[in-house]
């Protein structure tokens, strides 16, 4: 793993920005990130749902392949909710490779050789664009909780003003999973005349009541640690560590399924075939999950984490349409296709019919596919050659349909 | 007692082209499609009957299959279709959201047939049906002189693993079709080799001679 700091400050950053970026290896992404930058002055503030305006603020992301002289053949990818822009890129803090190079690169059904393909970081999170870990410019001090309550129509805003800083009329495709998804719906719901294609992978409509609880869950954890400070911790030099580490294991479980687990660890012992009749991780699940815990606090903020589960959990694309999912797309032009996975309790497939139910009420066209996996939520996020068939299918039919 | 009309309502289709390899009951399906409409194929398989329908009439096609290799077919051929069942599904569409439903050779696999069919007359303008004629000779002589469930071309699985649940005859649907208040606008019956019946005849001999009914319905009142 790259835990390697550059301690020396970047010309123009302030002391507080050295002092950060040399304390931990996610808040250097947050400040300085190893990815092209977009930066929005005080005439182009970002108009938040919570009413403010966001200025100065910068987005960073990450593109692959090449835009054509039509610039007709931009794919926009939306991330998860703890993913980043590092589509295709290896991870700079744990020298991952991307995390969709299952499904984007030469010759794969996102096909980086015909298609340039766009990635940022959301609004709100930690690995460059403007979140609560990055420095106010009013106080000079880290946001923390004094960064406006984010929501996924904010992310969205925030990408189309990358997309016109990159003069990208519009996208031949949005694909996105999870988080990314529900970012998908609001392009498809907020700018139908910019996204040509829409794949809204693994996602809902609305956070469900117990997604929610899930979440919650996760935040009191964190702010239940006293590391945390109040959100105040970058400065007071401390880092909830524990918290963030507990939210990340129960989330963890809910984005697989128990046949995973069970074929994975099933009841094996860690180290041995016996208990050792004390709280150490005597299964390999608990091993796992505590890995998971420990390394995911390594990668990102926490501040970060309570905003963008929140904003998630006030995503409910129906209610800003009186209720009525369909008049969210009343009249697109949008080609969809909507995908499920058998075992993903997270957004089960009825999320997704939800969905398509409501494209079919507004006559959009929509093709709809339910993979058969054990591998819970993040199956997307994993090689699973029925979802890459079907994308393929569905890509190069809407690539023909494009003339690309 | 039902009063049927004693010659089926003849609608010509043996004037189809039939060159390029297509289903010959598909082309029966597409004489029955007005060029530009709005279709749903319910059952749409790989998707070959949207594809002709797309690509001889221009039509807006849409499809629901319940197999995900369908599925798969029908998105690389560009067409939108969703994984799902005649029998949930439809009620989730709105009235009058087609032109045209098509149901081809699947009302015999639903679980409720009736009401199936009455989602199809209110989403669609017009209904297009096709289903294996149980009446046929040769599924009445496999009864009545072997005693054994027919295996036919059109419903080739033994009955112990056979999808269809609720066969018919072309008689039995026609006293569907008047149940629910469905008007018959035209029908045919298609020979073994799915070919149009060429001469109007009564309906008896439809029973006993179609392989297949074709039936175009619209919604009528309720007798």
């Amino acid at each position: 793993m790259d835990t390697s700091l550059d301690l020396a400050p970047a010309p123009g950053a302030s002391h507080e920005e050295a002092r950060l970026r040399a304390f931990a290896p996610e808040v250097s992404q947050a400040a300085d990130p190893t990815s092209p930058v977009a930066s929005f002055g005080p005439d182009e503030p970002l108009a938040m749902d919570a009413g403010v305006a966001l200025s100065p603020f910068q987005i960073a992301y990450q593109t692959a392949g090449t835009l054509n002289a039509e610039r007709s053949n931009a794919v926009l990818i939306c991330h998860a909710l703890t993913g980043d822009q590092h589509f295709a890129h290896t991870h700079p803090v744990t020298g991952k490779p991307g995390w969709w190079e299952t499904l984007v690169g030469p010759g794969k059904p996102i096909d980086t050789d015909r298609y340039f393909v766009i990635c940022s970081n959301v609004i709100g999170s930690c690995m460059g664009s403007t979140g609560p870990a990055s420095i106010d410019a009013a106080t000079g001090r880290p946001y923390g909780l004094d960064f406006p309550l984010v929501t996924i129509r904010d992310m969205v805003r925030a990408q189309a003003m990358l997309l016109d800083r990159l003069e990208i009329p519009d996208l031949f495709l949005c694909i996105g999973g999870s988080m990314g998804g529900m970012q998908v719906l609001q392009w498809a719901a907020s700018y139908p005349e910019r996204v040509f294609a829409a794949m809204p992978i693994a996602t809902g409509a609305r956070h469900s009541a117990q997604n929610i609880a899930f979440h919650e869950v996760g935040r009191q954890a964190i702010m239940a640690d006293p590391a945390w400070a109040e959100g105040r911790y970058l400065e007071e030099g401390t880092r909830p560590a524990k918290g963030l580490g507990v939210a990340r294991m129960g989330a963890h479980i809910t984005y697989l399924s128990e046949p995973a687990l069970h074929r994975k660890f099933g009841r094996r012992f860690q180290g041995g075939s016996a208990p050792t009749f004390s709280f150490n991780a005597d299964f390999q699940i608990e091993s796992y999950l505590r890995h998971q815990g420990l390394s995911f606090v390594e990668r990102f903020d926490a501040n970060a984490y309570l905003y963008l589960t929140r904003a998630m959990d006030y995503f409910d694309l129906a209610a800003d349409q009186g209720g009525v999912l369909a008049n969210a797309f009343r009249g697109t032009k949008t080609r969809f296709c909507v995908m499920s996975f058998t075992s993903d309790w997270l957004f089960p497939t009825a999320d997704s019919r939800a969905i398509v139910h409501a494209l079919n009420a507004a006559s959009a066209p929509v093709a709809f596919v339910e993979v058969e996996s054990d591998k819970g939520h993040d199956a997307f996020l994993l090689d699973e050659p029925v979802m890459f068939a079907a994308a393929k299918g569905f890509i190069e039919a809407a690539a023909r349909a494009r003339g690309l | 007692m039902t009063t049927l009309r004693e010659t089926a309502p003849w609608q010509s289709v043996d004037t189809l082209p039939r060159s390029d390899g297509a289903r010959v009951d598909h082309l029966a399906v597409l004489g029955l499609v007005p060029p530009g409409a709005r279709v749903l194929d319910i059952g749409c398989g790989d998707g070959s009957l949207l594809a002709l329908l797309r690509d001889r009439r221009g039509v807006d096609g849409r499809g629901i299959e319940l197999s995900r290799e369908g599925v798969n077919a029908c998105l690389a051929r560009g067409l939108p279709v969703i994984q799902g069942d005649a029998d949930t599904d439809l009620e989730n569409y709105p009235d009058d959201a087609f032109d045209v439903v098509v149901l081809s050779q699947t009302i015999q696999a639903t679980r409720n047939p009736r009401i199936v069919l009455e989602h199809l007359l209110r989403i669609g303008r017009q209904v297009v049906i096709s289903f294996p004629n149980f009446g046929h000779w040769r599924v009445r002589a496999e009864l009545a002189f072997r005693g054994r469930m027919p295996v036919t071309a059109l419903m080739p699985e033994a009955w112990y693993e056979t999808q269809n649940i609720h066969h018919c005859t072309i008689r039995d649907f026609v006293g569907l079709c008047r149940m629910v208040g469905a008007q018959i606008e035209t029908a045919s019956a298609l020979n073994a080799s799915g070919r149009p019946m060429r001469f109007a005849m009564p309906w008896w001999v439809w029973n006993l001679m179609g392989a297949q009914g074709v039936f175009l319905l619209r919604r009528g009142e309720r007798s």
